[in-house]
């Protein structure tokens, strides 16, 4: 098939989308059957669908998002970036510690200059990791893996123990929306990141498909030689997505810090980037597959803490913490041959007849 | 492969030193700015790390005790790499062979060494390599890949292993099966017997076990595997060209499972001598960032078993002179991180190596490894 082809069909819902809305769209229906009616007076169901529940598993969701939006942007220009867990864990460092040294400031204002440092060196991340894979040709797995020793090294180095974040960001309802039973508290009574990594998947889904900077990008990660051939400028396009994604990362820290813990733990992000990772493959290279993968996480996590919370089980806590990690590996596994990563992926850009 | 002829062979193997030496020497002159940014001061931090890494018998122990680790694990990712397969799951691997091998060592007393502590170590080495195996089976039967596989089971195993000497919970949950009962509330295991302990080489305070000389036999083994027997011939061919080798008729998919298997069986072995030899029970913070120090020694050693010996000996230094470092001139520990992760970012791009120090660029170099293979689609 040949690669414009494929770049005309990629924007399509796939079915795994499709499967994807429809499970949410049970689980809505759920949640309002057991928080509307007598069937919430099993426990189970409560643990399943309950109100804390569908919160969890969007508070879970986001960081997982913003980082497989993260991925997409890089990886559609032909950046594999497995680096999104130090780039997360950098933008979550970064975050606090603005946050620590503008305590005293407004709350708000210092809660968005923190985010902005947290974003700002994210993309810092994404622009050193383009740098090693495209200036340096560095492998860009490996560049990735430095970009992770090197968040973790740095952060636990800097970390100052005493420091405390004052105030974090806190819910936002919408007005009118928020009052919708069950649906208006999950979703439309949030903290302000919450609504942003929401909105930015239909961004970023629109800025792919239906623009020329999309097309573009697209056509560097299919077929950079095309690409040049028309008159891209291929690894200015990597640069600039690279960059991207490494501000969106850095956002999913902030996110951690300012809107769900308000403090930094060492290691916090925790496997969240390659979850992501994870959400990306599983979610075909989508922004919306992507938001559909990492919900399904998320809900993986907010089940594995509800059962832990209810007490439900007698299963030891361990196995029931696995869940998101046997999940993701069934998930990643259960796709054979059925996802297709951008063609160009990997692989250094060389103009013909430089060295 | 370029043929060696005899004449160049030194001057190869000079060239072969001279990108990790200069990748290290950067990564301290910029750990030293680092330091100096942050109102550290590096000569007093580097003198402390140097005496305590070689100061005296006690430091040459320690440092020795530390290669150990690194010399396995290093080794684990280093083999995969010959595949082009990337083995981030040397952590996973390692608590499972010493799960493995505690197991084995805390029961069956009444054995003589001579069969016991044999045994212990042949169980960390089994539970390494099922553990390894799991991914090498996925990627080849359902295409997911490695990297993420081996980074959950990371996560899978830690809670596994931390379940094992599970004390037992509030809601009725039954203890793990290794839990130490006199322990009372605190997660661990009993001592392994000492007939699975792997004896000291020196009486105390010289604190090395003879787990040092496994580790170089291991280095032996993985360098006459891969290049001295035909199986390794197979790997190496299957990760210069996965489509050619199939071509030829090398067994693709048994190549790439047996692989996973002996670096995850490697790990697995770092994680039983640590248990048998050091630490003598597991409790669920063992393990930790052995697997991405792995990642570290395995490139800086250019993924040649002689060259991880070397790397894990100067990371065994790093980490033996680390709290020594701290001590003495109160700067963090965390900072030897940040150095073994400048060492990796210098060494995988000899290119800014090449920049900095000005060399000729050498026009059939080959890349160190290469596993940014895409991610399994079709």
């Amino acid at each position: 098939m040949s690669a414009i082809a494929k770049l005309s069909t990629t924007s399509r819902m796939s079915r795994r989308a499709a499967i994807s809305l429809v499970l949410a769209l049970a689980l809505v229906a759920m949640a309002v059957l057991v928080n509307k009616t007598p069937l919430g007076e099993h426990t189970w169901l409560r643990v399943l669908f309950g109100i804390s529940a569908l919160n969890f598993t969007l508070r879970a969701t986001v960081p997982l998002v913003l980082g497989a939006l993260s991925g997409i942007l890089c990886e559609r220009s032909g950046i594999i970036n497995i680096g999104i867990e130090g780039m997360m864990l950098a933008g979550a460092f970064a975050g606090f510690v603005a946050k620590t040294s503008t305590n005293h400031w407004p709350l708000t204002v210092s809660l968005i200059f923190s985010v902005a440092v947290a974003v700002a060196v994210g993309g810092l991340m994404g622009a050193v990791h383009a740098l090693f894979s495209i200036r340096f040709r560095m492998d860009q797995i490996i560049s990735g893996t430095v970009i992770i020793i090197l968040a973790l090294g740095a952060s636990s180095y800097l970390y100052n123990r005493d420091a405390i974040a004052e105030g974090k960001f806190s819910s936002i309802p919408v007005p009118g929306l928020s009052q919708i039973d069950v649906i208006g508290p999950v979703l439309f009574d949030n903290p302000p990141i919450t609504y942003l990594a929401l909105i930015l998947v239909l961004v970023v889904h629109v800025a792919l498909f239906y623009t020329r900077w999309g097309l573009r990008t697209r056509a560097v990660g299919e077929h950079p030689r095309a690409a040049d051939s028309v008159g891209i400028n291929v690894n200015r396009y990597r640069y600039v997505n690279t960059s991207l994604g490494g501000m969106l990362a850095g956002l999913a820290g902030a996110f951690l810090v300012l809107e769900a813990v308000g403090q930094f733990q060492e290691g916090m992000t925790a496997g969240r980037g390659f979850i992501s990772l994870a959400a990306m493959i599983f979610g075909n290279w989508n922004p919306f597959g992507a938001l559909g993968a990492a919900a399904l996480f998320g809900y993986t996590q907010a089940l594995q803490n509800e059962l832990l919370l209810a007490g439900v089980t007698q299963v030891p806590r361990q196995f029931i913490s696995m869940l998101p990690y046997v999940v993701t590996i069934v998930a990643v596994s259960g796709l054979v041959g059925r996802v297709r990563p951008p063609a160009a992926e990997g692989k250094v850009y060389e103009t013909e007849g430089s060295a | 492969m370029a043929i060696a002829y005899p004449k160049v062979a030194f001057s190869r193997t000079l060239r072969a030193l001279l990108i990790p030496l200069l990748a290290l020497l950067a990564a301290l002159v910029t750990g030293a700015i680092v330091m100096i940014l942050s109102g550290d001061d590096p000569l007093a931090a580097y003198s402390g790390l140097f005496q305590g890494a070689f100061g005296d018998g006690k430091g040459w122990a320690r440092t020795i005790r530390k290669t150990i680790p690194f010399i396995l694990t290093g080794l684990s990712v280093a083999v995969a790499f010959k595949v082009s397969l990337f083995n981030i799951g040397a952590s996973g691997q390692f608590v499972m062979g010493t799960i493995f091998s505690v197991a084995v060592g805390i029961n069956f007393a009444g054995l003589p060494v001579f069969i016991h502590l044999p045994l212990a170590l042949i169980a960390g080495i089994v539970g390494g390599m099922l553990w390894g195996a799991i991914p090498g089976i996925l990627k080849v039967y359902t295409g997911a890949h490695e990297v993420i596989v081996t980074i959950m089971l990371n996560y899978v195993a830690a809670l596994f292993g931390g379940w094992t000497v599970y004390a037992g919970g509030t809601q009725g949950q039954t203890p793990g099966p290794l839990w130490d009962e006199t322990a009372g509330a605190i997660s661990e295991t009993p001592d392994v017997l000492a007939s699975a302990q792997i004896p000291w080489l020196f009486g105390p305070p010289y604190r090395v076990h003879y787990g040092v000389f496994i580790a170089v036999a291991a280095a032996l083994f993985v360098w006459w595997l891969i290049f001295k027997t035909p199986l390794g011939f197979e790997m190496r061919t299957v990760g210069h060209n996965m489509k050619a080798a199939a071509y030829a008729g090398i067994r693709v998919n048994f190549t790439i499972i047996l692989t996973m298997a002996i670096a995850g069986g490697l790990a697995g072995l770092a994680g039983a001598i640590e248990t048998l030899g050091l630490n003598h029970k597991f409790a669920p913070e063992f393990g930790g960032a052995v697997g991405f120090d792995g990642i570290t020694v395995a490139l800086l050693g250019q993924t040649h078993p002689l060259g991880v010996m070397l790397a894990a000996f100067m990371f065994g230094a790093l980490d033996g002179g680390a709290s020594k470092m701290q001590f003495e001139s109160g700067v963090p520990a965390d900072i030897i991180q940040i150095i073994q992760a400048l060492v990796l970012a210098f060494v995988a791009a000899p290119l800014i190596i090449r920049m900095i120090f000005r060399l000729r660029q050498q026009p059939l170099e080959e890349a160190a490894s290469t596993v940014s293979t895409s991610w399994g689609g079709s």
